[in-house]
């Protein structure tokens, strides 16, 4: 990922210290924190996948996951999440070519759909908690809302994150700044969908079988 | 040098034909399961080792045709990083489940 944003800046540049980039260029190291941070991210969620793999099933006499989880609801939530992590890779294709239209586009469709993800698991939070299903019924719940809402507070940030750059885009244009906020917001994009394969999968289906 | 970054260019940023790739294999590597699953068409313990493989496999697919970070040269440190995570994220899962399982086995013999 980091060897795009440098092809780009040396295009910006008309690739003069062609040798030297890989130690100087700016947006390169920014892509290079940002994934050190996704990889600290990745440890996070590993602890709170650990705690729901040790409480998952403690019951406390409440509702089982076979009774709650509806996996018609969590494919389409699925294919809503991997749709917009597509369009998110089509954005920044655009932005390689150069194309601000574009890229403005496919950003707003991943915003729309990232949306529509957030809106699908607060409707479903909200169906379990009218069921009497909420995060204080049981150990096997509060890891459930725990480790799904903080997947779904990270959708939320990665939107507003979306909504400032598309303003930013729309004000100053495919700058080497923004070329590199949209590198990484791309990659944060596609670590959460990442991180939501292990959650539909331990979640959901192996609640499910 | 414009000719060389053209094709360093066309050959790394990924295209639209490896992310349609990805989308397709990762539509794939959902469907089956989901399927299998909802179905119920084999054994709990036969269906929890194909989900768990299943899943290995998108997050493989989507980190080599979504992330692309089997390209590129030199040092590789978010390769070297990703690995180092891998590790912890493993000690992390593998050492609670592996504590918790033996003080519940403990606590029932106690019981």
């Amino acid at each position: 990922m980091s060897t795009q944003s440098m092809t780009n800046q040396d295009a910006h540049a008309h690739g003069h210290e062609h040798d030297d980039h890989e130690h100087h260029d700016p947006v390169a190291t920014k892509v290079f924190g940002f994934w050190i941070y996704i990889m600290s991210d990745c440890v996070l969620f590993a602890s709170i996948f650990a705690t729901y793999a040790v409480l998952g099933t403690n019951y406390a006499g409440g509702p089982t996951s076979h009774e709650l989880f509806e996996l018609p609801f969590v494919l389409v939530e699925t294919f809503v999440l991997l749709a917009s992590s597509f369009m998110i890779g089509l954005a920044t294709l655009a932005m390689n070519k150069g194309n601000k239209q574009g890229t403005m586009l496919w950003l707003a469709l991943t915003l729309m759909l990232g949306a529509v993800f957030v809106g699908l698991e607060i409707y479903e939070f909200h169906h379990f908690i009218a069921e009497g299903a909420g995060p204080q019924r049981s150990a096997f719940l509060s890891s459930f809302f725990t480790l799904v809402g903080t997947h779904g507070l990270h959708v939320t940030s990665g939107c507003i994150w979306a909504i400032v750059l598309l303003i930013q885009i729309a004000t100053k244009g495919l700058t080497d700044m923004n070329r590199s906020r949209l590198m990484c917001l791309s990659l944060f994009w596609h670590f959460l969908h990442i991180i939501w394969i292990c959650v539909f999968t331990i979640v959901y289906l192996t609640g499910a079988i | 040098m414009s000719n060389q970054q053209q094709s360093q260019e066309s050959h790394e940023h990924g295209s639209i034909k490896s992310y349609t790739t990805g989308l397709i294999l990762s539509i794939i590597l959902t469907i089956i399961p989901f399927g299998l699953v909802m179905t119920g068409a084999l054994s709990g313990v036969a269906t929890l080792a194909i989900i768990m493989i299943m899943a290995v496999v998108q997050i493989v697919v989507q980190v080599v045709y979504f992330l692309h970070l089997n390209e590129g040269s030199g040092p590789r440190w978010n390769m070297i990083s990703l690995w180092f995570t891998i590790l912890i994220v493993a000690i992390v899962v593998v050492g609670s489940l592996w504590i918790m399982f033996h003080l519940n086995h403990n606590l029932m013999v106690g019981m």
